[in-house]
């Protein structure tokens, strides 16, 4: 992502000081663990530049739900609002601030891609990805018929659930395989960690990319 | 506090031939839903979402208001409003009057209200007889089971295995084309329609404003159970309220879609009160019984109050991944699904069943579908918040605090957090980048053997990406 946006003339800022967004906490009910993991966020990237995010996750978590940890907390409140207006999913800043599709990149694979459900859902991001990929040289993409449908993964659902949850990769993998791709790609990289788990696992004949790794093969 | 029904959801899992009618079921109702809201078919579907969502808000906010208007207007019509708390009243309800109106036999419509409260069961006890007359509901009361989708009760079960129930229970000749089932359960049924002294149904919907009590359906059966028995009850959450006449019109047009992918279902029936002088049909006695059973606690809580607005079309059942992996019977209650996910904790305090709004993993496909706009993940974040609260309340969940605990105070400390990173690369030095099917002893920890049950684990980075940004930062000769 990085070797993309210079690319593109951007200076990049990398805050040492970051970690975590506190989804994992949030989203298992822990609001109060997740506020500090939040609070830390917030200070790290005090500024004003827009904070490019190579996950649709991470980004639905700062500018959907930081509001609902906050929400009882005006003067966080006010920071919240300053932040999710400045946090930028990696494809959506190139289609949309840098409005750019093609990166000269090149990657003589067929793929398909995965619609991770934040993107897709909290952040309605599907044609811009598939822009991206459509001019990148050599790259066929081969749309599965399970494209919007989960890989499973939800965080602690997955250790929690862990036969629902491979149950849910196995129905996904089944629809990506019928594709005869050899890539998948997304913009998450933990559903990319779940379906490369029981790739793995299996022995299948597949490979997880994430969508900046494409855009910067040359 | 309920555990998590292990053995059960394997047990469905591992049902090569039940996954197989689950998938392909729900499969076919996205599809034909899918159809019948595409542009072509019509105008502003997501409109019409929006406009039903806002519908419901108004009604569910001013819930007081429209219920005493509906009582005015059904006590007006020649109908008795019956209010009751809970469960146990509505029972108490049907089985008095049974006895003193001499009933023996009752015919009943679907109702996911009536299956809430197992009234069948409890009739029956009370020695009357009760027959469901829809078509899968009177398959399950055959087979002794409960709905297994709000909708399509019977969606578990393929032609043979209703073949099996009809031979079995009802002894007759076998046959397996559901037309000729169909032929099998009419023939019964019409005997039981004519014969029956009291008829229930249960509600889509309660208009306010002209007091009728409006019934949807395919079979034609919830217009008989409501016309030919000599009286009639119908049982209705509190919640299925509606303004006006006229909001109908929205409901319907998103209901049948979002159901079945029907513009409309085959029937509409309205249930006005019963009949009146020199009408030639209805039955002689009308009673609306409006049921809280734990309703009204949901409308404290403004955000979560959004469950009310409920029509149990059961998309969200269809479109929900986990739904269509483990099926309807291993929730624990009669509403599956993300919608049950969301109201089971309501209605029964949010400690019974304490797994329940965890086993998701927050898609949105339910929400995304939802005809009146249910923010479902929403509402699940809200319970799983509410559920760690009052775990923490009783002391109970101590490992997942700790474990949560500390990934806050790491992920407050970037150096801890660096090293502990590096600890964990430091662990698996031969790794070389191939993914792990096993792990050393002293790491074998729950979670991490449920991830390993199915999916090998990602090795840790030889070098982190902060390593890595050092070097190139150096390389360019910057700072
Ligand atoms: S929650 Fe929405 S989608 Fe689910 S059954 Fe109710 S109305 Fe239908």
């Amino acid at each position: 992502m990085a070797d993309v946006l210079e690319r593109l003339g951007y200076q990049i800022d990398f805050p040492e000081a970051q970690t975590c967004c506190g989804q994992p906490a949030f989203n298992s009910g822990f609001w109060e663990e997740a506020r500090g993991v939040a609070r830390h966020f917030l200070d790290t990237f005090e500024g004003d530049g827009p904070i490019v995010v190579p996950s649709g996750s991470c980004s639905a978590m700062c500018s959907h739900h930081y509001a609902d940890l906050f929400q009882d907390d005006p003067a966080q409140m006010a920071r919240v609002k300053a932040i999710s207006s400045r946090v930028y999913e990696f494809s959506r800043f190139l289609t949309e601030v840098v409005q750019v599709d093609d990166l000269g990149a090149s990657f003589p694979h067929t793929v398909t891609y995965h619609d991770s459900c934040h993107a897709l859902r909290e952040l309605k991001i599907k044609a811009g990805p598939r822009q991206l990929l459509s001019k990148v040289r050599g790259l066929t993409l081969k749309e599965m018929d399970a494209a919007e449908e989960c890989c499973g993964f939800g965080g602690t659902f997955s250790v929690k659930f862990p036969n629902v949850s491979g149950g849910m990769a196995q129905t996904k993998l089944d629809s990506i395989l019928r594709t005869g791709a050899s890539h998948i790609v997304s913009i998450d990289s933990s559903c990319l960690m779940q379906l490369q788990g029981v790739i793995s696992r299996q022995e299948l004949p597949l490979k997880t990319i994430h969508l900046a790794e494409v855009l910067a093969s040359r | 506090m309920n555990p998590i029904p292990v053995d059960a959801i394997k047990s469905t899992l591992s049902d090569a031939r039940l996954q197989n009618a689950i998938y392909s079921s729900t499969a076919r109702l996205m599809d034909k839903r899918a159809h019948a809201i595409a542009p072509d078919a019509i105008d502003d579907f997501q409109g019409l979402r929006t406009q039903a969502n806002a519908i419901k808000r108004h009604a569910i906010d001013n819930l007081d208001y429209y219920l005493e208007q509906l009582e005015q207007n059904v006590i007006a019509r020649g109908g008795k409003v019956v209010w009751c708390r809970d469960a146990g009243e509505a029972i108490q309800f049907v089985l008095q009057l049974s006895r003193e109106k001499g009933v023996k036999r009752i015919v009943k419509s679907k109702s996911m209200t009536t299956e809430e409260i197992d009234l069948n069961e409890h009739l029956e006890h009370g020695g009357i007889e009760v027959v469901e007359t829809d078509l899968g509901e009177y398959i399950l009361q055959l087979a002794h089971e409960k709905p297994y989708h709000i909708v399509a009760p019977a969606l578990h079960k393929t032609r043979y295995d209703v073949a099996d129930i009809f031979t079995e229970t009802l002894k007759v000749e076998r046959v397996e084309e559901p037309e000729q089932q169909t032929q099998v359960a009419r023939r019964v049924l019409r005997e039981k329609f004519i014969t029956a002294d009291l008829g229930i149904t249960g509600a889509n919907f309660l208009i306010a404003d002209s007091g009728a009590i409006v019934l949807v359906e395919n079979e034609g059966n919830a217009r008989l159970s409501s016309s030919a028995p000599r009286i009639q009850i119908a049982i209705a959450g509190l919640e299925k309220i509606i303004p006006r006449a006229q909001d109908l019109a929205t409901f319907l047009k998103v209901l049948g879609r979002s159901a079945t992918g029907q513009p409309l279902t085959v029937y509409t029936s309205f249930l006005s009160g019963p009949r009146r002088p020199g009408e030639i049909d209805g039955p002689e006695e009308f009673y609306l019984v409006l049921m809280d059973n734990g309703r009204t606690r949901l409308l404290a809580d403004e955000g979560k109050r959004q469950s009310l607005y409920c029509i149990r079309c059961g998309a969200c059942l269809n479109h929900c991944p986990v739904y269509r992996k483990i099926g309807g019977h291993n929730y624990p209650w009669v509403y599956s699904g993300p919608i049950g996910a969301i109201i089971s904790p309501q209605f029964h305090g949010v400690t019974q069943d304490p797994w329940l709004p965890f086993a998701s993993s927050l898609c949105g496909a339910c929400s995304e579908v939802c005809p009146v706009k249910i923010d479902i993940p929403q509402v699940l974040l809200e319970l799983r918040a509410d559920i760690t609260h009052a775990k923490r309340k009783e002391g109970a969940g101590q490992w997942e605090r700790r474990a949560f605990r500390l990934f806050s105070y790491v992920m407050r400390r970037p150096r801890l957090y660096e090293m502990a990173a590096a600890m964990a690369s430091s662990v698996f030095p031969g790794s070389r980048g191939a993914w792990l099917r096993s792990l050393p002893r002293l790491l074998r920890l729950p979670p991490v053997m449920g991830w390993l049950s199915h999916r090998d684990l990602p090795p840790p980075p030889e070098r982190s990406f902060r390593a890595l940004w050092r070097e190139r930062q150096r390389a360019k000769g910057g700072n």
